[in-house]
């Protein structure tokens, strides 16, 4: 491992980010045709992650790491295995695409740039989730997907509906990232390091562990929020609100697959339980059930293929819980097979929106002549979703029937949920490529024609290569399966992979599946009239929940802020005050009370200063008027002034005169500002509810101050500062050099809340002034004391 | 407060006020003073004069908003920090030059921009706080 390949490798991470930074500019100067230098930047990650390959396949991984927040033990630090380097393979070849994609796709569109800066975003922060290492590291690339996804389902910000999607993708994956914040930083506290690499070599440890079934549950509701599993798969359908580039890369071929990519991730660390292998597949077999057959109901092709995808995600999850080495293997397979197939699927979905300008299958038909191309790409890539041969999908459904097929009950009831989910999964996606394409042509609302070669490339490209891949089965089992199987198991596995099945069982369920693909597709109609009967009759779905905890949310903190904030300031005076007493009378009551301490002897002068004081507070009391009483309060202030200066702190004594006089005139000012009465009017009641609340704080704080004077005070920091702060910081005012030096980032924070509490202030006042301008304009009219000020010449000496 | 006497004196006693503030906050290293009570003593200062001579002179004569120098100040708080970096020491961490001016050395710090800094945040602060209350029209 040399340093230059670590360095490298960093670069490699950080070119999407540098796409991000030149797309407006790129887009301002060459308009559309930006798309295409601009997809040279993830070809070069993709060459780059190619030549990796080739290294991994030896049973090589790769660890590069730079520290970044030592003292926490934080590294930003990559990881290269097979799992990682396929996944990175994915991301940056199939992005490749749909930043060309995206250029026919958006053509003139006026934020073509924004969208494209967007999408590369979103490839670096998918790209460093896949090969992180460090938990935290792997944690804000997490997040950076959530975000970057939230700004491109949002992208057409001004309809309402894609704003409501973007949220709820932002609510719930950003849930989940919470949930999986807490179960890395659980796994990193078991295991005792932070770097992913250790803490998955550490899985006995993990599994026995007391935390585990937290840790299990934690990491679920990471993967199963970002994976959309049922129930909280509603989000991706929702998130078909994006443009169709968006939803061709994220919400199929990427981020989606983050939650199934963490579940392969830690199965080494966290699999082979009971309890993995059961919830696993339950949820996933649930999930694939209800997205295919929520599928069959739409008739919107993106809505289609979305609902599809939920349910190609609950098969990964089913077969990632099954954890037999043919499961992994096939559930690797299919995600291969997945990203190509569906990436493909969706653009055509997209091309065909756009050039017939409406993607609702039933009012499609006819395109093939006008899409010759597009209609090519579809048919190679629905082939490989159906399972057909010679497509790796074929191979990919041949290996998890194999993995599954064999076993155990349980076993028999996946293959079961795997075949109808399988079938029609088919059935979606003969549905797509053909039903668009055959038949009478329909009048469409655009004269559809053959899009832009930047629209039918990609999905040619990538159905190709799924058959590319299909008959290279040596090279693809040895440089993509076979290294990511062994990662997701732990330990070395030699995968070799056939395009010709070797066993009887598996190509028979193919076949089962095939048929009843068959089957339910000549009978369509009438299935999704079912489907829609059954929704109907349901009538309620997580899509409506989410709405629902929404609302509750919103309403239970309009609930708790009328409680807590009612408006008066009474009422907050008087909570604060009553629980500043109970904070300080309950500890003194539970353990016994400080003792008295004797009456110190004390010089007349400081009797005097007392005395001072005390004549302040009584003055208080007696005053007839609000301003006699806050004047006398600054009487006793003063005194407590003169105390600190008798006992040698001249800073602090200094400061209190200042805060003093301030304070006086400023509560003057805002009486008088404030229209106050001047004098108080409070009934017998409140007075003597004030008074037992005031009584208590003080006698509280007093009691306090005899306690911490009863104990020998540590002097350890004082003789510190006094020893040090001439030496080190050059100063021999203790109290300022502490401020201004030894702790200055405490100071920065205060003056922030000074600053900050002053606007909060100004803004108050300005609030006042112009709830009553009525009232104020009469009284600026009568008095012409403004005016006359203005005239008067004043001298400039402040 | 219109009283002649209060009105006479009010330009003498705020300079003399403000004079004296950053006389306070430049000997606060090794004398009770800083940056702290410097722009407690200050804002008093424009408080002072601004109810004698209302609030429209004062706010001509510092010309720009407190709150600003109040941004200011907190800016200049953080850019305090930013030294450390280069030297590869905690942030905040004390700085020291030494130049001769005029054949004086004169100590120059980071702890005195921090100081600086805290200064302007208090005046700016408390002052536009007390010169908002003060004006009786609009703010």
């Amino acid at each position: 491992m040399t340093a230059t390949l670590v360095e490298a490798t960093f670069w490699t991470v950080l070119i999407p980010f540098l796409g991000a930074a030149l797309s407006p500019w790129a887009v301002g100067i060459l308009r559309k045709n930006a798309a295409w230098p601009l997809a040279l930047l993830p070809f070069a990650v993709f060459v780059i992650f190619l030549g990796y390959a080739g290294r991994v396949a030896t049973g090589e991984t790769i660890l590069i790491s730079a520290p970044w927040v030592p003292s926490l033990g934080v590294t930003f630090s990559f990881y290269i295995d097979g799992l990682s380097t396929v996944f990175a393979l994915l991301i940056s070849g199939i992005g490749t695409f749909i930043v060309i994609y995206s250029g026919g796709y958006l053509g003139n569109h006026p934020h073509l740039g924004r969208f494209l800066s967007f999408i590369f975003l979103f490839m670096g922060a998918m790209l460093g989730l896949v090969l992180a290492d460090n938990i935290i590291t792997l944690f804000i690339f997490w997040e950076l997907t959530s975000i970057t996804s939230f700004l491109l389902i949002g992208f057409d910000h001004l309809r309402t509906a894609s704003r409501r999607a973007a949220l709820q993708a932002l609510v719930v994956t950003g849930a989940g990232g919470l949930s999986l914040l807490a179960a890395l930083l659980l796994m990193a506290s078991v295991v005792g390091d932070m770097s992913l690499a250790t803490i998955l070599a550490s899985g006995d440890l993990l599994r026995t562990s007391d935390w585990y079934f937290a840790i299990f549950l934690l990491v679920l509701g990471g993967a199963f929020t970002k994976s959309a599993q049922f129930p909280l798969h509603f989000w991706l359908p929702n998130a078909m609100e994006a443009p169709t580039p968006v939803s061709a890369y994220l919400h199929s071929a990427t981020m989606v697959k983050a939650g199934v990519y963490l579940l392969m991730r830690v199965n080494p660390g966290l699999g082979g339980t009971e309890i993995w292998e059961t919830v696993l597949p339950l949820f996933g077999g649930a999930t694939l059930l209800v997205g295919t057959l929520l599928a069959v109901r739409q008739t919107d092709l993106k809505l289609m293929l979305a609902y599809t995808t939920v349910a190609s995600l609950g098969l990964l999850v089913m077969l990632t819980g099954a954890g037999t080495e043919i499961a992994i293997k096939g559930a690797v397979l299919y995600l291969f097979a997945h990203s190509l197939f569906k990436g493909a699927l969706f653009m055509v979905a997209g091309a065909i929106d756009h050039e017939a300008g409406t993607r609702d299958v039933t009012k499609l038909g006819g395109l093939r002549k006008a899409m010759p191309y597009t209609f090519a790409a579809a048919c190679l890539a629905a082939l490989s979703m159906a399972g057909f041969p010679p497509f790796i999908g074929f191979i990919a459904k041949e290996v998890l029937y194999e993995g599954i097929a064999f076993g155990s009950p349980w076993f028999v009831l996946m293959t079961a949920v795997a075949i109808v989910g399988n079938a029609l999964m088919l059935v979606i996606g003969a549905a797509v490529a053909l039903k668009p394409f055959l038949g009478e042509p329909v009048k469409t609302p655009k004269a559809a024609h053959e899009g832009p070669v930047s629209l039918w490339s990609g999905p040619m490209t990538l159905a190709i290569i799924g058959i590319l891949t299909a008959f290279a089965t040596g090279w693809t089992g040895s440089h993509l399966i076979g290294p990511m199987t062994s990662s997701i198991l732990g330990v070395p596995t030699e995968v070799e992979i056939y395009l010709v099945p070797k066993k009887i069982l598996p190509p028979l369920l193919s076949l089962a599946t095939i048929a009843l693909g068959v089957v339910i597709f000549m009978r369509l109609d009438t299935a999704r009239a079912a489907m829609a009967g059954l929704l109907t009759a349901i009538g309620w779905g997580p899509d409506r929940g989410f709405d629902q905890v929404m609302r509750g949310m919103v309403s239970s903190s309009a609930l708790v802020t009328r409680i807590a904030q009612p408006g008066s300031m009474q009422v907050y005076m008087v909570m604060t005050f009553v629980i500043t007493a109970a904070f300080l009378h309950v500890p003194l009551f539970l353990r016994d009370g400080p003792a008295w301490p004797e009456t110190p002897v004390m010089n007349f002068y400081e009797w005097a200063v007392l005395a001072i004081g005390i004549i302040g507070l009584i003055s208080v009391i007696i005053a007839k008027t609000r301003l006699i009483a806050i004047i006398s309060l600054g009487i006793q202030g003063f005194a407590v002034a003169l105390i600190f200066l008798l006992f040698g702190a001249p800073d602090l004594s200094f400061t209190q005169f200042m805060v003093e006089t301030l304070s006086v005139v400023i509560l003057a000012l805002v009486m008088t500002r404030l229209n106050l009465q001047p004098t108080d009017r409070r009934d017998t009641a409140q007075r003597i509810r004030d008074w037992f609340i005031a009584v208590a704080c003080g006698s509280g704080f007093m009691m306090v101050m005899v306690g911490v004077a009863a104990n020998p005070i540590d002097l350890t920091l004082s003789q510190f500062f006094a020893e040090y702060s001439r030496p080190i910081a050059h100063g021999r005012n203790i109290v300022n050099v502490i401020l201004v030096d030894f702790r200055a980032i405490d100071t920065l924070g205060e003056i922030a809340v000074v600053a900050i509490a002053g606007l909060a202030v100004l803004a108050l006042i300005r609030v006042r002034a112009k709830r009553k301008p009525a009232a104020r304009l009469t009284r600026t009219a009568a008095t012409p004391i403004p005016a006359d000020r203005a005239a008067m010449p004043a001298p400039e000496n402040v | 407060m219109q009283t002649v006497i209060f009105r006479t004196i009010s330009p003498y006693l705020a300079s003399l006020m403000m004079l004296f503030s950053v006389f306070v906050l430049l000997r606060g290293h090794n004398e009770p003073g800083g940056g702290f009570i410097g722009g407690l003593i200050a804002a008093s200062a424009l408080a002072i004069y601004g109810i004698a001579n209302g609030v429209a002179p004062v706010r001509r004569a510092i010309r720009i908003h407190p709150m600003t120098l109040s941004g200011f100040g907190l800016f200049l708080g953080t850019i305090a920090g930013i030294p450390s970096f280069f030297q590869s020491v905690p942030f905040l961490t004390g700085l020291w030059v030494y130049p001769k001016l005029f054949g004086v050395e004169v100590p120059l710090s980071t702890p005195l921009v921090f100081d600086i800094g805290v200064y302007l945040v208090v005046i700016g602060a408390i002052g536009s706080i007390a010169l908002a209350l003060e004006e009786r029209e609009r703010d």
